[in-house]
């Protein structure tokens, strides 16, 4: 069974932002980390460069929804996603909490967007369970 | 709903994959409709009945 030309597209997105996404991050780090780092507004601009191949990913993801033919696995992957939203919002949720009573370490917002990629790994399985 | 589909199949001795290659759609997403975890939108469903040479009415109905 060939791959259907959305997976493809999705599959050739996803490993270019990864793969850009590398790049810049050890770009800009490598940047900061000269004297003549810049300062103020363009370090504002090279601190953010690093999000957009992940925001990248993020709209693959939703591209992957759109692009999709099958309605069923539009379904699916809808389904998918809703799952993995709510997972991610309720342990973000949890953990905001235990941070507020000093329970547990500060976590960077960014994490929240790992998280979101993980559970949206996890509830691919539970989407798809006896589907 | 119900549907025909398994029966209508079986009168023309397709497989799930042989239908899933007429309507452009996945295997799982034929048994998915045959089994009743899914109902096709209209355009699908007019699909479904093109291919089987009926009416949508005569394959699928109200539970």
């Amino acid at each position: 069974m060939t791959m259907p030309a959305s997976m493809r597209r999705y599959t050739f997105r996803i490993l270019g932002f990864g793969l850009l996404y590398v790049i810049v991050l050890v770009g800009a780090i490598m940047v900061m980390k000269q004297p003549w780092a810049p300062r103020g507004i363009p370090a504002y601009g090279l601190a953010i460069l690093p999000a957009l191949p992940v925001i990248g990913m993020i709209w693959t993801i939703f591209r992957l929804v759109v692009e999709t033919q099958d309605e069923y696995q539009r379904f699916l992957f809808v389904k998918q996603i809703l799952i993995a939203t709510g997972l991610t919002l309720a342990i973000a949720t949890i953990w905001g909490f235990l941070e507020n009573f000093d329970l547990v370490t500060h976590v960077p917002g960014y994490h929240v967007t790992v998280l979101w990629f993980a559970m949206i790994g996890v509830s691919g399985a539970i989407a798809r369970w006896r589907a | 709903m119900k549907n025909r589909l398994k029966v209508l199949r079986a009168e023309r001795d397709w497989s799930q994959s042989d239908l899933a290659e007429r309507l452009e759609v996945s295997r799982q997403s034929v048994n998915a409709i045959e089994t009743g975890k899914y109902d096709p939108s209209l355009p699908l469903a007019f699909r479904i009945a093109e291919t089987f040479g009926l009416s949508i009415e005569e394959i699928f109905s109200k539970d």
